[in-house]
């Protein structure tokens, strides 16, 4: 009698620590999906804050390229205007940007003054490193995505998660062709 | 992603559990051979060890940076490396970013150290700066940073200490046991055949305790490697640029000056490799080079810890990652390669340019334009003198601080 009473108790306990263990792996995931998503905004950010900068030493040695710059400049003010946006609607407008600036690197090869301006080299360095971090953010925050969305639709997680509200969350994913593949630049 | 630290701590666990076996084995032998009573040598042998631990510990990763010589450089003093380690530590999700040190050695090799993820440093060598381009530094700091993550870091410098310990034991006591003629005071106690036994299998430990410790130690090191590897490839979805890496750093014979053996396996390849040699036997820290470029390659287009598995296995036809870490994860694609033709990454004697004023900016020197041909001269902090002549094209100059 009272070994049935201890058995049931035991596993009462196990089956509570188990929950707690389940939902507390679900918050720590949602708190890394935040974190990433955190990670991408700030490098986002950063980038709107070099672009101008960028465009006016660009502008200094290369004038005929208006074209170039008013593209690169509509497309950050339109990113930043949709940076309260879901995933999918921001990751459209920055690859538009990235597509840009892209653009706009190509053009300085064609300027050799400029090539070898160290303002310009630097504000490049910066800029490289902006999108790499932007898109190892991405990547981050992508990974953290998935395993997060995979425990809240496996089994036994998943109930857990339906009982206290843990919600899919949306990749960041860029469908702008011109994004994915690395600027290649030529002469003719 | 994070199955794998597990899995790799509780293989490494069974790893560490036998060389602490090891120790009181030799704590063992010294007892029976020396204090006629088995505790007090495992005593002395534990008490060694805790103090080494502790120092190890607290101060391992000073005591380390600054035996190699290495100096901590911030943005401003080359802005590329540290923006790498920036971008690496942001694809490994670390929650700080490592310390960056520089060692000014012409040897190609690279380290990182640090008991936490929190209070971590990776270190390069300024040879190895100049020599890699973008893609090949973020494979070889994504190889330090997922030491660091996977926390090879702080197991390497424990087990680093235990083997210490082992070592300094058995090499301190073998010499005592020739100077105190050897297990006399054994005979004059008890004696008999029991105690001339007994003696004997203490002497055995003591021989063996530091070679048998010296091959765990390799073979934790070892297996660490490929891990770190596959994890650098995972980081950046671009085996190809740790492969090349690798490739450069295995064709330089310059040894690491300040290595010594028991920092060898904290390097990105082992420092005291011989050119041609295949190290692949058992008394190597590191994989040899060529295999770990043969897996990198051979991993194709997919990226993830499966496809490294796979490759690996038909390179050197044997397990490395944890099953456990396979399971659930999902196959990539490669990236593209970001530096081949690409604009304003700098070339090799750009990269050169760079490294050297960097070096001599930490030593302080001062950076002066001759007037006449342009040549840059520089001047050691400690420079006096109102003028200096170019030696170029002979003009003076004023060498006034600007």
């Amino acid at each position: 009698m009272e070994i049935t009473l201890i058995v049931i108790l035991v596993v009462i306990v196990l089956v509570v620590l188990g929950l707690v263990g389940i939902y507390n792996g679900l918050v720590k995931l949602r708190n890394q999906v935040k974190n990433a998503w955190a990670q991408i905004d700030v490098q986002l950010k950063r980038r709107y804050d070099l672009i101008p900068n960028l465009v006016e030493t660009v502008k200094g040695y290369a004038k005929h390229e208006r074209e170039v710059f008013e593209n690169v400049t509509k497309a950050r003010n339109l990113a930043q205007q949709v940076s309260n946006s879901s995933p999918g609607v921001r990751a459209q407008a920055e690859g538009e940007l990235s597509a840009g600036l892209s653009r706009l690197l190509a053009v300085a090869e064609a300027y050799p003054d400029l090539k070898a301006n160290q303002n310009f080299l630097a504000l490049q360095e910066e800029l490289t490193s902006t999108e790499n971090k932007i898109s190892f953010s991405r990547q981050f925050y992508n990974d953290s995505v998935l395993n997060y969305n995979n425990k809240t639709q496996m089994f036994p997680s998943n109930i857990i998660a339906g009982m206290f509200g843990f919600t899919m969350n949306e990749y960041f994913e860029v469908k702008v062709e011109a994004e994915r593949t690395a600027p290649k630049v030529s002469f003719n | 992603m994070w199955e794998q630290i597990k899995a790799n701590r509780n293989r490494s666990i069974l790893l560490v559990i036998g060389m602490g076996v090891l120790l009181v084995a030799l704590g063992y032998g010294i007892g029976v051979y020396f204090f006629d009573n088995v505790y007090a040598g495992v005593a002395v042998a534990g008490v060694i060890w805790v103090i080494m631990t502790l120092v190890g510990y607290f101060q391992g990763d000073s005591i380390l940076l600054a035996t190699s010589g290495a100096k901590k450089i911030g943005k401003k003093d080359h802005p590329r490396l540290f923006n790498v380690v920036e971008e690496m530590t942001i694809a490994c999700g670390l929650p700080k970013m490592p310390d960056v040190y520089i060692i000014d050695d012409p040897a190609l090799n690279a380290f990182a150290v640090g008991r936490d993820p929190e209070k971590a440093a990776v270190a390069i060598t300024s040879g190895l700066l100049q020599k890699l381009n973008r893609d090949e530094l973020q494979g070889v700091i994504a190889h330090e940073l997922a030491h660091i993550k996977n926390r090879d870091v702080l197991l390497m410098s424990m087990t680093a200490v235990l083997l210490g310990t082992i070592v300094i034991l058995s090499y301190y006591f073998s010499r005592m046991m020739f100077f105190t003629g050897g297990g006399s005071r054994r005979s004059s106690d008890s004696g008999g055949a029991g105690g001339a036994i007994i003696a004997i299998i203490g002497l055995v430990f003591i021989i063996l305790a530091p070679i048998f410790a010296q091959l765990i130690y390799f073979a934790i090191s070892r297996r660490r490697e490929y891990l770190a590897d596959a994890s650098a490839a995972l980081y950046t979805r671009y085996p190809e640029g740790l492969a090349s890496a690798l490739e450069k750093l295995g064709s330089s014979t310059n040894q690491v000056k300040a290595a010594n053996q028991a920092t060898a396996p904290m390097y990105t390849v082992n420092p005291f490799r011989e050119k041609g040699r295949k190290a692949a036997d058992l008394t190597s820290t590191h994989p040899p080079i060529s295999e770990r470029v043969k897996i990198l390659r051979k991993m194709g287009g997919g990226i993830s810890y499966q496809s490294y598995e796979q490759a690996a296995e038909e390179v050197t036809r044997q397990r490395i990652i944890p099953t456990s870490a396979l399971a659930g994860a999902q196959t990539l694609a490669a990236r593209e390669p970001s530096t081949e033709g690409a604009v304003g990454e700098p070339d090799k004697l750009a990269r050169t340019r760079e490294t050297q004023d960097m070096l001599f900016g930490m030593s302080r020197y001062r950076k002066l334009d001759c007037q006449q041909c342009g040549t840059v001269l520089r001047l050691p902090p400690d420079y006096k003198a109102p003028v200096v002549r170019c030696p170029h094209c002979g003009t003076v100059n004023q060498a006034i601080n600007k």
